[in-house]
Order: C-alpha cells, then structure tokens, then sequence
C-alpha cells in the first residue's frame, strides 16, 4: 500500500481503504443476509437467543449491505472519480482520512448496536441517536471534501459523474437530518419526533430516496465515469445526461408515498406519490439507455470483457427494477404486492442486479490501477464471478416474485360465500419452498462475492506491475 | 440549452445551489401540510394513552424488531377486513412516536390483535415456543422474556417526554398514578408480561366499531 504505487498528484490511500472495506464489508452484509434467509425456512437458526433473531439481524443486514458495502463503494469511487475528472488531489486529505475512519466507526457500531436491540424502528434509518450525529459529522466532512476538490478542479466543466455523486451528497444529508429528528431518552433510547402518519411520511420520504439517491444517484455516478472508461467511449448523449439528472432528482423526492398506499396516510398524498413514481420511469430509463449506449460501436466487448458485463448486466437489471417500480406504485397492484415477498424480490433486484453488480465492475476496473497492476489476478475468476451474480439474481427475484405474487392472491382469495379461503398460516406454508430458492440464490451470488475478495487480495499481493498506472484514466474527461 | 447548462457545469456553488432547490420541493408539499390536516393530528375519541406496562412492551416490541415481520395497518380492502379487523385511521396513531406500521408480512398483521378471542396464555406460550401453538410457524422464540424483569430505569422520563414534548395528554395525576404502579406491583414484572399487556392493548380503541 505505498504512496510510490500512486502518481504524486492523487491522494489514493482512503480510496483504496474504501475499496478493500467495500469487499469486506459485501461479504460480511450478504453472509448476514443469507444467514437470515436461511432463518425463514428453518426457524430453528435463531437458536432463541436475542442477538441472533431475525429481527434484530434483518436490520444488521440492511445496514450492512446498503450502507457499507454501498456506502464505502460509493465514497470510494466518488473520491477517485472527483479527483480524476478534476485533474486535481482531494482538498484536506487529513479530513478525508476521518471520512474514511469515521465512517467505519459508524459500521462497527451499528454491527454492534443493532444486534443488541437498540434501535429506532424506522427502516434503513434504525441507527440510535448518538451513531446518528456521528454519522452526519462524517458525511459533512465528506461534502466538502468533495465540492472542496470539485472547487480546486483544473478543468472548465464539472463532469457529469460528479453531478450525480453531488446530488447523492446533498439529498442524503437532507434525508438523514430531517427523518433522524428523535427526542433522547437514554444513549440507546430515542423516540422519533413525528408521530404516526406524518412520522410514517417523513419515513418513507427518507426511505424511498435512500433508494433514489442513495442506491440510485451515487450509482449513477459511478456508471458515468466506469462505462466509458472501461467500454473506451464517451457518454452516449450529453443532452440526456442533462435532462435526466435534473428530472431524476427532482421527481424521486416525491414518490416516497407509494410505500404507503392505501395506509392512513391522507389519499392526496398516496395520490399525488403514485402519479411521480410513474413519471419516474422516464428518467431512470434516460439514465439506462444512456449507460447501455454508450457501448454502442463496441458492442463485442460484451463478449470479450467480463467487466463491461458486469456494467451492462446492471444497467439492465436497473431497467428492469425501475420499470417494476412503477408498475408496484400503481394503487391497484400495490394492493396485491404490498407487505408482501415481492416487495423483497423488486428491492434485490436493484440491489444485486444493479447496485452490486454496478459496485463490483467499477471495482475490478479500480483496484489494479489504484495498486499499481496491469490487470487483476485473474480475469477468468471474473468472468465466473459475473455468472454466479447473475444467476444468483435471478434465482433469487423469481423465488421471491413467484412467492409474493402467491401470497397476494391467497390473502384476498374469498369463497362463494364471503369467507376467506386460507388462513395465514395455510399461506405461510406454501412460501418454504421459495425461501429455499431464495437461499440458494443468495448463497450463489455470496460465492461470486468471496472469489472476488480472493482475486482481489492477489491482486494487491501480486508483484507491483512496472507499467504503473493506466494512464487511459487522464482521458476521463 | 446545452450552452446556457455549462454555466453550472462551471459553478460548483450553483450546482450545489440548483440540487438542494430541486430535492426540496417534493418533501415540502408531501410532509408540510400533514401537520395541519385535521386527519393526521386528532386524535380518536376512543383513543387511550399507554400505560407504563404497555409503553415497556411496545419499546420491547421495537427492540426485538417485531415490527420487521409484522404490519400495524389493517388496509381498507374487503379481504383485510375480513381477516384483521376494522381498517386502521390516522386518528389512531397520533400519539405513536415512532409510527409501527411495518412494510412486510412475514406474520400476519397485528393492529387488531388485542380484539382477538385469544387469551393472554396463549400468548405466553406463543411467545416462548411459537411452534408449540402454531406448528407451521416459522417465527423466533422469544424464551428470555419471561426471565427477564423490564427496566424501568427510564419510565418517567420516558412519560414526561410522551406528556411535556408530544403532547400525549396524560395528566400529572396519571403519571405520579404510573410511576406507582411500576414501583409497585409492576415493579418485578418480567418482559413477557409487558409485551402481552402491549399486544392486548392494540385495537382497543376500535373495539366498538363493527364493519
């Protein structure tokens, strides 16, 4: 990990940290996540003891897998991207390196946190108080060490990739700030300071953009800069990057409603949701068609590249989901799909499909030039890493489509007479073997996840290349 | 328009400036006016604060993250009400900080349990050994809570903020009347008996309604 490895110019250190905690930090997030699948079907796996039940874990998981695994992706490219497109080193990289270690403090205590029970009950936001107030600390340092660099940039423009890492920057310190207002109890012990259905609006405002920034903006960005680099052509169209950046931002912040249709949150407000969560196919798909262009007169890397696979596989899984998104916001299908194993299904196909997928390319694009090799250790060992997430993913969203399609029509099927046909616990049964699937789909993308780790560790272990650096990176831009 | 975009591609200020007016919109006309609509901050006549045994369940309910597998929103769709109970209102839930509606479930839907014909054993017994009642269950055991007497360390704080901060009209005769009781006989309650009290207590408040 010498600075030798890196040209003077960049400050590289934190981003490599991120880049091996994002490794690490996948692998711990998805064995969690098949240990609770495994959970479902065999309840026994809970062992009755407090901090191994699934509903002190589930969040565990959640955590683990969005805000680590993701979040040092995220920071991690989004410090190399900015500095890169910039053509200038991080501002203050003291206050980077608290990023970094500020940063993993928040994981490690949420990984302890959670298990034993503390917890604000709003999901994806369950953190307590004082993790709460750490964690904004660390994303203020980490605004302004990013439009600090942008800032000192020695180039005209801003690129577009900063654009999209800039708005995730900005809308999650928003989302966070206002959704984690809590009145203190105790160090562990908070009550939100919104109450019933207006608590449950600023939740699923917060929630449904912690999709829409957090897993969908940032995402982007890393798309912007990681397609062309790998696929060696420029952005398909800059007048689409322009229109859908704008319409992506402003039209997500409205959708969070179509978590709660047909709740008691007042119908104008499920109404007015439902109406932008349709709009926003548009965008997403602007974003897509323009990822997946991008290739176009280089349609054979396809075959050739494993990484521009893995890109192009998650611009596509991200279709997919954002299609399904809206089709799931319409009032009449969500009243068949909400509460039920679909809803998990459509969540981890944008989160397998798109985010890791998106994640683990731009990762294998990273790490041999961040560490000073030609190429990562084994390209074949990627190559069979791109079919285990693929077919992993797709295990697991049909088991889960399959399932929760099921458990919707069982729930309101009714007799001749009126009555209901099944029971829930009738239901219940008829879900085991789709857990299973389920499981196994996720055992299977956990597999890619550790021959990642180990190509990646052989990659950094492996002798320094001579060659240096991969200097196609300086025409980012 | 691709000329007049440059100028904030050149401007990190602007940009900054042009994202936050932009992400502001959507959540100033969707949380704003629910703070004034009469539906989402009246409470229900029938609505009654928790008592401190109750307010020691629901935080246990939310510690072991029931929450996670089961909803509190009964839908107004005809199936829903036929399998749950009445169909949950914004009325019901104006003193719930945080709200626990829930987005999966996993188990079934908990907002009408306490009008249920099932006892308080029952419950019990559910509790530590869910298959024990419900062999197809695939819910955890939750044993510990028996043996495990609740904390009270923080009750009259957490009272006190329900009354002063949130508005929940408890009277200073109510609290001193709790604080008793939990130095009383609830002082060796365990954890079970304030999470079976919290269960038997959601939906009494739409115990009239018949639909």
């Amino acid at each position: 990990m010498q600075d030798a490895a890196a040209p003077p110019a960049y400050h590289y250190r934190v981003v490599r940290q991120f880049t091996v905690m994002t490794v690490v930090w996948g692998v711990v997030g998805m064995f969690v996540g098949v240990w609770i699948a495994a959970q479902l079907a065999w309840p026994a796996l809970n062992f009755d003891l407090p901090w191994l039940s699934f509903g002190r874990l589930r969040p565990l998981h959640t955590n683990a897998v969005i805000f680590a695994f993701g979040g040092c992706a995220l920071i991690g490219t989004s410090l190399y991207v900015v500095q890169r497109t910039c053509q200038a080193p991080l501002v203050l990289p003291g206050l980077a390196a608290f990023v970094f270690w500020g940063y993993q403090a928040v994981i490690v205590l949420a990984a302890v946190s959670l298990p034993l029970g503390f917890t604000s009950a709003k999901e994806y936001a369950e953190l307590e108080w004082p993790i709460d107030i750490l964690l904004a600390l660390v994303w203020v340092a980490y605004a302004v060490v990013f439009f600090g660099t942008i800032a000192k940039r020695r180039t005209g423009h801003i690129y577009v990739a900063n654009w999209f890492y800039g708005g995730f920057i900005l809308a999650v310190a928003l989302l966070h700030i206002v959704n984690s207002a809590a009145i203190p109890i105790s160090l562990t012990k908070s009550y939100s300071a919104y109450a019933g259905a207006i608590d449950a609006m600023v939740q699923w405002w917060y929630g449904h953009n912690a999709v829409g920034f957090f897993l969908t903006a940032g995402f982007l960005g890393m798309m912007y800069y990681y397609v062309p680099i790998q696929a060696e052509r420029p952005v398909y169209s800059y007048r689409l990057s322009i229109v859908h950046f704008w319409a992506l931002i402003a039209v997500y912040m409205w959708a969070g409603p179509h978590h709660l249709h047909y709740s008691s949150l007042p119908d104008w407000a499920q109404s007015v949701g439902m109406v932008f969560s349709i709009v926003l196919l548009a965008p997403s798909w602007g974003g897509m068609i323009n990822g997946v262009m991008t290739l176009s007169g280089a349609w054979h890397k396809l075959r050739d590249d494993p990484i521009i696979r893995f890109l192009i596989v998650a611009l596509s899984f991200y279709g997919m989901s954002t299609f399904e998104g809206p089709l799931m916001s319409i009032k009449t299908v969500n009243a068949l799909s909400h509460n039920t194993d679909w809803t998990i299904g459509h969540v981890h196909a944008g989160a397998l499909g798109w985010v890791a997928m998106i994640s683990i390319g731009a990762l294998y694009v990273m790490t041999p030039r961040l560490f000073g090799r030609q190429r990562m250790y084994s390209v074949g060992w990627i190559n069979v890493h791109f079919w285990l997430s693929t077919i992993g993913t797709v295990l697991y969203i049909a088991a889960m489509w399959v399932s929760g399609i099921m458990q919707g029509l069982m729930w309101r099927a009714v007799n001749d007479d009126g009555t209901l046909t099944y029971n829930f616990v009738q239901e219940l049964v008829e879900r085991q073997p789709f857990y299973i699937v389920r499981l196994i789909g996720g055992v299977v993308f956990l597999v890619g996840m550790l021959l990642m780790a180990l190509n990646v560790y052989l990659t950094i272990r492996g002798t320094r290349d001579d060659a240096g650096e991969d200097n196609r990176l300086a025409l980012a831009y | 328009m691709a000329n007049r975009h440059a100028v904030i591609e050149k401007n990190v200020g602007l940009l900054i400036v042009l994202i936050l007016v932009a992400v502001s919109f959507g959540g100033l006309a969707e949380i704003v006016p629910l703070f004034w609509q009469k539906s989402t901050t009246e409470p229900m006549s029938t609505l009654r604060p928790y008592d401190a045994l109750e307010m020691a369940g629901r935080d246990i309910y939310i510690r072991e993250g029931c929450h996670v597998c089961h909803t509190q929103m009964v839908r107004p769709l005809r199936a829903e009400t036929e399998r749950f109970g009445p169909y949950s209102v914004a009325g019901e839930d104006v003193w719930e900080h945080p709200f626990l509606w829930g987005s999966k479930r996993t188990g079934p839907d908990l907002a009408r349990v306490g009008l249920r014909p099932i006892t308080e054993q029952w419950h019990r017994e559910h509790l530590r050994d869910p298959r024990a009642v419900v062999p197809e269950s695939n819910m955890p055991a939750y044993p510990w809570l028996q043996n495990t007497p609740v904390d009270w360390k923080h009750m009259e704080r957490k009272l006190s903020v329900f009354k002063d901060i949130f508005g929940v009209p408890y009277s200073e005769q109510d609290v001193v009347e709790q604080m008793e009781k939990v130095n009383g006989e609830w002082a060796d309650a365990s954890e079970e008996d304030a999470l079976v009290a919290y269960l038997l207590s959601l939906g009494q408040a739409r115990k009239e309604v018949r639909e």
